[in-house]
């Protein structure tokens, strides 16, 4: 049986992160991937996916981006090759085609079942991903069952829709591109928004996402933000990997019928929410309290090198959202709900009952099992790739901790 | 001391709301809670509902005393009046849930209250429930709220509250969003 000191789940950038800073600590390792390098950006992404940060925020251990261009925003097949190139630079020990089938603990340590082989761990990381899976709402169930559905990793254009009007579940950074992606393929779209975050894509002439990191936003920490429950399960920025705000007022202003989170279905008719314009002033007061940070920081330390203090107008919505729409003009449903990830091989009694790993800024319950990749793991910068770095460096330091 | 030395004080225990987040912790049965009320018919349109007991925290709860509330419709309805209508309780509720979140948000954003006042409206159009027209619901064809506060903050700062009283409204809720209901004849 192959024995090593730590297998690590999943060789996207988190796992190669974390097997970069094992090399620099000499500690040996395995990097066990179910597909290839980068396995859900080369197959979970829509054609014209690209990422919502700025080329220069994709930094990984020892590595930053020299590209000609690092204010654009990458396809997902450049940042394949660009994941491919750090695993080669790094020489990370990549078992590719290997998929996890078990992770059980055993006297010291872990046994790691694959469909290749069985190893033998004292530590492992998981660094399988929070997206493996959609996360689709009880409603789901209610809909009828004749009708077109997918989730937003399965949907990869307009064309795999039926023609006819689509429903949008979701309206955070997924669900706003879609819908505006199939309402330009002349399908009509409604889109049902629940609570989202509202985010312009620059700010006083800068990316919003430079504002946050060096502003500090990003460098919260998770045992300092005062609800780390909602700080975690906050809904993704409505942003788009593109110079433009793509934001609600632009879409219903295009045509996009917007309507209330999906609530119900009941005699054939989709019910949605009445709560639309609350959702929408709790995201224009939010961003008016994140851009109020901006400007006291820039105030604060005398920077100077932006455009002038402003403030976006409040969402307009159209007079009479819907609260139904007959299924009947609905061809086809994209759930842009959020996703959530498969653990369905963790066989180490560190789940909550609502399947959540336990962890304390990714040092689970269990000695020895460690987690990465997981929005605001150890700080906000954690929902990124940018944030890889910071946290492999920590939990790798705590591993060899736990070795000593 | 000057007066903004003085703790905010809006009557709100959050140290209790908060302790009772963190215990329900993983015992999420001790959450569950069932309300109840009995109504009676009186006579005519009149009924009583009187309010008692509920279920929560695991067990049977009792109120300080029973509450009692008449119901009736107007004189213009050719009924007595002798209480307020039905869909007046609604706004009655709506209105006294969100003011509890108002205060307590206020209390965890140490905001101080002077006087809060809401004013609740809702539109209706009898043509439903007279069955005279298949096309208007019976229901309320909108609701309107409007909140007059005087506190210590912005007018953003009471904005907010008012905004994260209605996200944490279960009377918000339950008018915005379509709930599930049963009736039987035991």
């Amino acid at each position: 049986m192959p024995r090593t000191t730590t297998v690590v789940i999943g060789a996207g950038h988190c796992g190669l992160a974390i097997s970069r800073c094992l090399a620099e600590r000499s500690i040996d390792h395995v990097v066990l991937e179910r597909g290839e390098v980068a396995n859900s950006w080369r197959t979970q992404r829509w054609d014209s996916f690209r990422l919502l940060t700025p080329n220069w925020m994709t930094r990984l251990p020892g590595f930053s981006y020299a590209g000609d261009d690092p204010g654009g925003y990458q396809t997902a097949p450049e940042l394949v090759r660009l994941i491919g190139e750090y695993a080669k630079t790094t020489g990370a020990p990549v078992r590719a085609n290997t998929t996890v089938e078990s992770v059980s603990p055993q006297e010291n340590g872990f046994l790691v079942r694959t469909d290749q082989d069985v190893w033998e761990a004292r530590t492992v990381v998981i660094a399988s991903g929070a997206h493996n899976l959609p996360r689709l709402p009880p409603v789901a169930e209610a809909l009828p069952d004749g009708l077109f559905a997918l989730s937003a990793l399965d949907y990869r254009a307009p064309g795999q829709l039926p023609d006819g009007g689509v429903l949008v579940v979701g309206a955070s950074s997924s669900g706003i591109q879609i819908a505006h992606e199939v309402h330009r393929s002349g399908r009509p779209v409604t889109l049902a928004v629940g609570e989202h975050v509202r985010m312009p894509r620059t700010y006083r002439g800068r990316d919003i996402l430079w504002w946050m990191d060096a502003s500090g936003v990003f460098d919260e920490r998770y045992d300092e933000v005062p609800d780390l429950v909602r700080a975690r399960n906050l809904p993704s920025m409505q942003l788009t990997g593109s110079a433009a705000t793509l934001d609600l007022a632009t879409l219903s202003r295009l045509g996009v019928r917007l309507a209330g989170k999906l609530a119900g279905v009941r005699d054939g008719r989709a019910q949605f929410s009445g709560s639309l314009p609350n959702v929408c002033a709790l995201a224009d007061l939010k961003l008016g309290r994140l851009l109020d940070t901006f400007d006291a920081w820039a105030a604060d330390t005398g920077f100077t090198d932006c455009g002038p203090v402003a403030r976006f107008p409040a969402t307009t919505l159209p007079e009479k959202p819907p609260l139904t729409v007959d299924l009947g003009e609905i061809r086809s449903v994209v759930w842009a709900t959020g996703f959530r990830p498969d653990l369905s091989w963790l066989d180490v009694p560190v789940l909550d009952r609502k399947g959540r790993i336990t962890h304390d800024g990714g040092v689970t319950t269990w000695p020895g099992l460690y987690l990465i990749g997981m929005p605001f793991l150890r700080r906000r910068r954690s929902s990124l790739i940018d944030g890889a770095a910071a946290d492999a460096r920590d939990l790798t330091a705590h591993l060899a901790g736990h070795l000593a | 001391m000057t007066t903004t030395d003085l703790p905010v004080d809006n009557g709100v225990n959050v140290e209790a709301l908060l302790g009772a987040r963190a215990a329900l912790g993983e015992s999420p049965d001790i959450a569950k809670f069932t309300w109840r009320t009995v109504n009676s018919w009186v006579k005519g349109t009149h009924s009583q509902s009187t309010v008692e007991t509920f279920y929560g925290l695991g067990d049977e709860q009792q109120h300080k005393s029973t509450f009692s509330f008449e119901a009736d419709h107007p004189e213009v309805f050719a009924a007595e009046d002798n209480g307020i209508t039905p869909v007046e309780f609604v706004l009655v509720a709506l209105g006294s849930c969100l003011t509890a979140g108002v205060a307590a948000v206020a209390q965890q954003r140490q905001i101080q209250l002077h006087s809060v006042k809401a004013t609740i409206e809702a539109d209706f159009d009898i043509h439903g429930i007279l069955g005279a027209d298949p096309d208007v619901r019976n229901g309320f064809s909108d609701v309107r709220v409007s909140y007059d506060i005087e506190a210590d903050a912005s007018r953003e700062d009471i904005q907010a509250l008012v905004a994260q009283s209605q996200k944490r409204s279960a009377v918000y809720d339950i008018l915005t969003n379509p709930t599930s209901v049963t009736v039987e004849v035991a």
